[in-house]
């Protein structure tokens, strides 16, 4: 059996479990003991099989379905196989945790989300191996659909339910753009297999029209600026797993499509493009990460900060094009691998993220930060697996985050093979947005950590629920730590996965990396372009960090002593201390609305002095909704209500509207 | 050069930077009561203060995580891979290939953020307001730093600081005019991260404008002598770094014993100016409002940024 039929059977399982969650309806134990389970097990082996087809040569297959005289094709190639890895390995660990998490749902609405679940899934696998533009097309609309009825699972909530419109309209606005690009890449010959589409030669102004709709295309479904309002309402009103999934994978189906119409089926990538893409990934990094600061809902700040990371992997995409663009093809496979590596590192520590957010949900019922505290008393080991992601993201070495980090920093280095002065300046000031947005993260997930797991809880006792948390269960715990490993492997081991990446991009016809790279890399080594340029070693530096601080702890201990003595806190000596003074999420971030103010649409409330019972009040809004969404709003209201004119409800009207449509046909066409 | 004696460099640069950054601390301690009409301390001052607090019984907060107890030899750690990655006598290490400039400032992110989270972590108001403002200093000063080394890196072709030494080191002498950019956010970075007037009053507790001191309140014994010295080597390593980027002249290039005594002189000299230079910034200065900090951090980010620019002009 080859890879392909592999793949092929394993999303058709996905699509088997959906449909078996429905049959014994009303029976939760069923989605919780088996499909879950069965779906986590079917990722693993979606995983192996994407890693797999990486070496293995090409295979297509065309399935009798679809429309007469249109059948699917199916494709996989190192980089579907790629992103199946992803897609497989994340799922994995969200389906052993989900199959914990849904323990007190109502049992119907267990089963529909299982179905809806798998469905979701399915749907992402068949992104994934669609070969022609229908099958595609099919696959993007079932996957916004599944995930939209997901995010509307708590439907009673009014906020959910116009999360989920809004999601739906920005994911159909994208999927117009879509489709109008595969038109335009088609250009009339009736096939739309990507083959077609592939080998088609298109003029330089058609071509660009096909990449700008591609962008803004998959863009919208990835939370690129402005297009990304939708993110933060939808992804935090999902549950907590399907949220890992929304954040985890399926914006990154919105990545592979964009790599997969550019690099792929335009092929010949212009560096004015990269421009545009490097100049919006800059924009969305550092508003994405500034906006992730202001929030205290738990959920919507991690919800920010996937558009942050959508905004780092953009850089790395259009690095690649500029070095492209510029007969670099190298120094562009750089940028290529470090932005699909920072894609894969994202799916995992933000899966991971949102895993721990649900845990802290179940366990306490909360999801302001401003409320909770002193977490890790109560669940010692989620907040270990929360830590992990929590530096993982912040890109501290030796984990992961930081090695795509520092693969696009060296992307952003090579910045002296470009020819045009204007461009050659421009590449390393994107290295400096990526290094304040880098900054940025760190301080966003120490506020992350710091207030929901130190300290100690800000409510007090009686009516916060704090107190009686308990840990995550052993399901969701060991979905944690399957993804908290993979923050390791991918953060000690990259160059495997640089190897594996080299051969995606090889086989979507750029150059592979330089000799001296490949020749420089051992399991040990990550030498991304020649060892005396640059050189990392996570290995290394992981043991070298344990052993110093190993043997310092025993050297204290060996010439001084162990003694502790368990007190009170000092805190300088004031008396009257309570846990109330604690800095909150929102004090937290004070410094950035300081620096950061005019960004920010503010609405800010301070109490009189002589007020008798003050409360401070602060708000921050998205300055996107008003400069762009509610006027767009706005005007779409304005026309309907003209168009709303021809429509008076009577019968008689409507009798003379297609009576002067039939005597103007009459007229004019004849 | 073969590997023993380059593990044998490596071993004993990061066992000399370890034992003498105590020694550069009280030099500066030294330095400044002389410019401000103090009698001095003595110079090993800091060493007896660092035994002291190793003898006595460490006073751990009743609400405290394992992490705060962990945090003290985490921070130690960091400092003394740094010291290991930075070349102070000479440039032929074995272990600098495994951490570049970019993995330098990563370890110096993330000592910062676990000694932010070990200040949260006892859940003092003191403890909050401590880690807000250190990482409020470390999101300008961390990519100041990386576009200072970028520009360094830019001129030399490599992001290994070895190299970037080596190159610097013996090049013909010229004039950069992107690595003056460079060096002056360098210094304003160095003054920053080191918790130095102008952004922060080293010799002060309770002040309501402390933010390092902030941080460590709750620390006590050998939780506290380790990250004072913790810090000692990171003053050390910051000044080393920075004779490195900026004075690189009379290292010992690799593998090479003989030059080492030359080396050992001139980094004596040139740390013992530093330290003066450092004391005098201080007393000149006073200390900025905590609310202007973000201003002469933006500022050094900028010059950096500049620096990188003028690079691309200039040198084309």
């Amino acid at each position: 059996m080859s890879t392909l039929h592999a793949a092929l059977a394993l999303a058709l399982a996905w699509l088997a479990i959906a449909a078996s969650s429905l049959v014994p309806s009303r029976n939760a134990a069923f989605a919780r003991r088996i499909a879950f389970p069965l779906g986590a097990l079917a990722g693993l082996g979606l995983a192996a099989t994407g890693l797999a087809a990486v070496w293995l040569p090409l295979q297509t297959a065309t399935l009798p379905l679809g429309l007469p005289d249109l059948p699917f094709h199916l494709r996989l190639d190192p980089l579907a196989g790629f992103f199946l890895m992803l897609l497989g390995a994340v799922s994995a660990g969200v389906s052993v945790y989900a199959a914990g998490y849904f323990r007190a749902e109502p049992s119907g609405r267990v089963a529909l989300v299982a179905f809806q679940y798998h469905v979701f899934l399915a749907s992402m696998a068949f992104v994934l191996l669609a070969d022609d533009a229908y099958l595609f097309m099919v696959s993007w609309e079932t996957m916004a659909l599944a995930s939209y009825f997901l995010v509307v699972t708590d439907h009673r909530q009014a906020a959910n339910r116009s999360a989920g419109f809004l999601y739906l309209l920005i994911a159909h606005l994208g999927a117009i753009a879509i489709l109008l690009c595969f038109g335009v890449l088609h250009g009339g010959h009736g096939d739309y297999s990507f083959d077609a589409l592939r080998a088609a030669h298109l003029q330089p102004g058609r071509a660009t029209l096909a990449f700008l709709l591609a962008f803004l295309g998959f863009g919208a479904k990835a939370g690129m600026l402005p297009l990304h309002a939708w993110l933060p309402e939808a992804h935090p009103a999902a549950p907590s797993p399907v949220s890992a999934l929304m954040s985890g994978v399926m914006i990154k189906t919105a990545i592979y499509g964009m790599v997969r119409v550019i690099f792929d089926l335009i092929g010949n990538v212009r560096w004015e493009w990269g421009l545009a893409v490097v100049v919006i990934g800059a924009g969305t990094a550092l508003f994405g990460i500034l906006y992730a600061l202001m929030q205290h809902d738990l959920k919507r700040l991690l919800a920010y900060s996937s558009v942050e990371n959508i905004g780092i992997i953009l850089l790395g995409l259009g690095m690649a094009m500029v070095f492209i663009g510029f007969g670099h093809p190298a120094a562009g496979t750089l940028g290529l691998i470090a932005a699909l590596y920072h894609a894969l590192n994202h799916a995992v520590f933000k899966s991971l993220l949102f895993l721990g957010a649900g845990s802290i949900l179940h366990s306490s019922g909360l999801r302001n930060l401003n409320d909770m505290g002193g977490l890790i008393h109560r669940m010692p080991k989620t907040a270990f697996y929360f830590l992990i992601g929590a530096l993982a993201i912040s890109a501290l070495p030796p984990l992961n985050g930081f090695v795509s980090e520092w693969l696009t920093f060296q992307t952003a280095l090579q910045a002296t093979l470009l020819q045009n002065g204007v461009v050659r300046s421009l590449v390393p000031l994107f290295a400096a947005t990526l290094a304040l947005a880098g900054a940025l993260t760190a301080m966003c997930f120490v506020k992350v950590f710091g207030v929901a797991f130190l300290g100690q809880p800000r409510e007090p006792a009686d009516p916060s629920p704090l107190p009686h948390a308990g840990d995550a269960g052993d399901m969701e715990r060991f979905g944690m730590a399957w993804l908290a490993a993979g923050c390791f492997v991918l953060g000690l081991f990259p160059t495997s996965f640089l190897l594996v990446l080299n051969r995606v991009c090889v086989s979507l016809g750029r150059a592979p990396l330089s000799e001296q790279a490949l020749a420089g890399s051992g399991w040990l080594w990550l030498v991304p372009t020649a060892a005396e340029r640059a050189s990392y070693s996570p290995v290394i530096f992981l043991l070298v960090i344990v052993a110093v601080t190993l043997l310092t702890f025993f050297l204290v201990r060996r010439f001084f002593h162990g003694r502790a003595r368990i007190v009170d806190a000092w805190d300088c000596g004031y008396p009257e201390q309570t846990s109330r003074m604690q800095d909150t999420a929102d004090a937290f971030g004070q410094p950035i609305r300081h620096v950061f103010g005019p960004l920010y649409r503010m609405d800010r409330r301070l109490p009189g002095p002589d007020d008798p019972a003050p409360r401070y009040v602060l708000k921050i809004e998205d300055r996107h909704w008003y400069w762009l969404y509610l006027p767009v709003a706005r005007a779409a209201e304005y026309i309907s209500s003209k168009i709303a004119l021809l429509q008076q409800g009577r019968i008689s009207i409507y009798l003379l509207y297609s009576f002067i449509t039939l005597i103007a046909l009459l007229v004019f066409v004849r | 050069m073969n590997t023993w004696t380059g593990a044998g460099f490596q071993i004993l640069q990061s066992v000399f930077v370890v034992l003498a950054a105590p020694l550069l601390m009280g030099w500066v301690n030294q330095c400044r009561a002389w410019l401000q009409n103090r009698s001095a301390p003595p110079l090993l001052l800091p060493y007896f203060t660092l035994a002291k607090l190793f003898h006595k019984d460490a006073v751990v907060a009743r609400t405290a995580s394992p992490l705060f107890r962990a945090t003290p030899y985490i921070l130690f750690g960091c400092m003394w891979l740094a010291a290991g990655i930075v070349p102070v006598l000479a440039t032929g290490l074995p272990f600098a290939p495994a951490a570049d400039i970019i993995a330098l400032v990563g370890v110096f992110a993330l000592a910062r953020v676990f000694s932010a989270l070990a200040a949260m972590d006892t859940g003092t108001s003191f403890g909050g307001l401590g880690a807000r403002r250190e990482m409020m200093i470390g999101f300008l000063a961390e990519p100041a730093m990386l576009m200072t080394l970028f520009t360094a890196a830019f001129i030399s072709g490599s992001t290994q600081l070895t190299t970037i030494v080596d190159s610097l080191a013996h090049r013909e002498f010229a004039l950069y005019p992107s690595l003056a950019f460079a060096a002056i956010a360098f210094l304003m970075v160095l003054l920053a991260e080191n918790a130095r007037i102008p952004i922060d009053n080293p010799a002060t507790h309770l002040e309501l404008t402390m933010i390092h001191e902030a941080m460590i309140l709750e620390y006590s014994a050998r939780h506290l002598a380790l990250i004072e010295w913790a810090v000692a080597i990171k003053l050390f390593a910051y000044m080393t770094i920075g004779i490195a980027l900026f004075l690189p002249w009379g290292i010992a290039p690799a593998g090479d014993w003989r030059a080492l005594p030359t080396a050992v002189a001139a980094l004596l000299v040139k740390l013992a100016l530093a330290g003066a230079g450092l004391a005098l910034i201080e007393t000149l200065l006073a200390k900025l409002r905590l609310l202007l900090a973000p201003e002469f951090l933006s500022a050094a980010f900028l010059l950096g940024v500049l620096g990188m620019l003028t690079h691309f002009l200039v040198q084309g």
